[in-house]
């Protein structure tokens, strides 16, 4: 071990400890405490985060690279600060490749307007079935605006991609291949570094879809190599209404200007404009500031935890929740069975719809996400209109999973007598 | 009775466990496509009018326990019913869901099972579920007839 890396702060694992510094999580809901498991709709901010948003609205209030005055270059250097923290969180080469949008979504939405006007008819975009609707739709607005066509790469019953058939569907006409890190309604980690490499054999540029991953694993993008890697911030602790889009630098100077605007130009004229370096020419407008020092903030707090023992964490209280679900809630079935899984449960009941069980557990303070996740076709897959789904942080416990449980052994009693 | 059977009352439960006139409807005059954009839950309406009168009445879908029991209720209520009396029920169902108790003009007299459906006010998220069969009943017999009906 080297000098420095002695040096270094250890990194926390001390989960309960951590729970303590999420103030939403202290209070109670209906009269119960709050067992918070609904982390993959979007997860609770640690004190941390909310002290450098309030600091940010409170005293440095003002627009970003443009005023000479003591608030602007506060808020400008609060600003790129976060950028070049996002920039280490996820192993980007530069800050030219962090560009800041208002999620995952708007960032998947720049890709297929942007790089998606080269698309012709007789281009392909390969998607997967796993894909939540941002990762579809925009691809599907595309495909309707080029004539090109949308692709769609088959799972097996347990959730999993078919890789064979992902291969098998890449060619020389794919142009883009978007793909999630983590299905959102399943919890299937795909194996990205692989789909990227047969993509990119293919000649086609990858989108991978990191909403679900980035809260709960380390990213380099440079050692997936992907060209595109979209993420939002409040799925990783942070503010709602921001995300990033990490692009390799090669790939976006090759793309036109996506929206149009204040901070993405150089010159203005009527006879045309010449636009700004990236990544500001993907920045049209006034960004979220507040948001993306929040961002900053959450980057902060996440690279003080150990992500190895995250996951361990996340994964044991997946296998107790499965465990207990399966075995102590009659007919119980789960959604999703792909041997690497993040920790999502999706699961029915037998003769209980999602939202019923939704609402009797809510009752007992217990917050899980009911209905179709954005994901309509991984709903029809699998025969179900809708499931519930609980999914977990590093800072839920075991006791959540209790809760859970007694909340659906709750609902089977009112609806079985 | 706590919150949760206020409203899950037996009426609900039952119809959600049997529902009355579930199925298609080979002559119906009007079929009406209901759908829940939030959850998904999808419903078909079929109706068969004749001279003014609601002759028969079935659904088909999958939804929660509120939307499938509320439409099977709604189907068992307006069964026989005029048009003119279907819709009247549609306001008043439409206020029982929407409205406080004591906002009520003309109180629950007269919806007797309906009355049960009052017990999504508690739950503003649940709201549609139960309105969602109401809605394609006014559309299914409303001289306007719209093929499509969201709750949205």
């Amino acid at each position: 071990m080297t000098a420095a890396e002695l040096e270094k702060p250890r990194l926390r694992r001390d989960f309960a400890a951590l729970r303590g510094e999420f103030p939403a999580l202290e209070q109670l809901v209906h009269g119960k405490p709050l067992a918070y498991l609904d982390n993959a709709a979007s997860s609770q901010s640690p004190t941390a985060v909310q002290e450098a948003t309030a600091l940010q609205q409170r005293l440095n209030h003002s627009n970003v690279h443009r005023g000479v005055h003591a608030l602007s270059e506060r808020a400008t250097a609060a600003f790129e600060a976060a950028r070049d923290k996002v920039r280490g969180f996820i192993n980007a080469a530069t800050t030219k490749e962090v560009i800041f949008t208002r999620g995952t979504t708007e960032s998947i939405n720049l890709v297929a307007a942007s790089f998606g006007r080269r698309l012709a008819p007789g281009d392909e975009v390969l998607i997967t079935w796993l894909e939540h609707h941002s990762n579809i739709v925009p691809w599907q607005l595309l495909c309707e605006r080029s004539g090109a066509r949308l692709v769609v790469a088959p799972i097996r019953d347990d959730g999993s991609l078919d890789v064979a058939a992902f291969e098998a569907r890449l060619s020389s006409r794919t142009r883009v291949a978007a793909f999630a890190h983590v299905s959102n309604a399943l919890g299937t980690i795909n194996p990205v570094a692989e789909l990227t490499r047969k993509a990119h054999a293919a000649g086609a540029v990858v989108l991978i879809d990191g909403a679900q991953a980035v809260p709960h694993q380390r990213v380099d993008v440079r050692a997936l190599d992907c060209d595109f890697y979209a993420f939002s911030a409040h799925k990783m602790y942070g503010p709602t209404g921001t995300g990033v889009l990490f692009g390799k630098s090669a790939v976006l100077d090759s793309m036109p200007p996506y929206q149009g605007g204040g901070d993405m130009i150089l010159t203005v004229s009527f006879e045309g404009s010449t636009y700004n370096a990236l990544p500001y020419k993907f920045e049209a407008g006034t960004p979220n500031i507040t948001g993306v020092v929040g961002l900053g903030a959450a980057v902060d707090y996440l690279e003080t935890i150990d992500f190895r023992a995250v996951r361990d964490h996340e994964h044991a209280l997946l296998e107790y929740a499965t465990r207990r679900l399966l075995t102590e809630v009659p007919g119980a079935k789960v959604i999703g069975t792909a041997p690497a899984k993040a920790a999502v449960l999706s699961f029915v009941i037998d003769g209980i719809h999602a939202h019923d069980l939704g609402t009797i557990v809510d009752r007992e303070g217990v917050a899980i996400r009911t209905g179709h996740h954005c994901a309509m076709p991984v709903m029809d897959r699998f025969g179900v209109a809708a499931t519930a789904r609980a999914s977990f942080a590093f800072y839920n416990n075991f006791d959540d999973v209790d809760r859970l449980i007694a909340g659906l052994r709750r609902a089977v009693e009112i609806f079985r007598g | 009775m706590d919150e949760l059977q206020e409203l899950y009352r037996e009426v609900i439960l039952d119809h959600n466990r049997n529902p009355r006139n579930f199925g298609e409807l080979a002559d119906a005059t009007r079929v009406v496509a209901g759908v829940n954009p939030l959850c998904g839950d999808k419903m078909t309406l079929y109706v068969k009018l004749a001279g003014g009168t609601i002759e028969d009445i079935r659904f088909r879908g999958t939804g929660c326990a509120i939307s499938v029991a509320s439409s099977s209720l709604m189907t068992e209520r307006v069964k026989g019913a005029s048009v003119a009396e279907a819709l009247a029920l549609f306001e008043r169902v439409h206020e029982l869901l929407t409205t406080t108790p004591h906002d009520h003009p003309q109180g629950p007299d007269g919806l007797d099972k309906l009355a049960a459906l009052g017990g999504v006010r508690e739950y503003p998220s649940r709201v549609k579920c139960a309105s969602l069969a109401w809605h394609a009943l006014k559309s299914a017999v409303g001289d306007e007839l719209k093929a499509n009906v969201t709750t949205e």
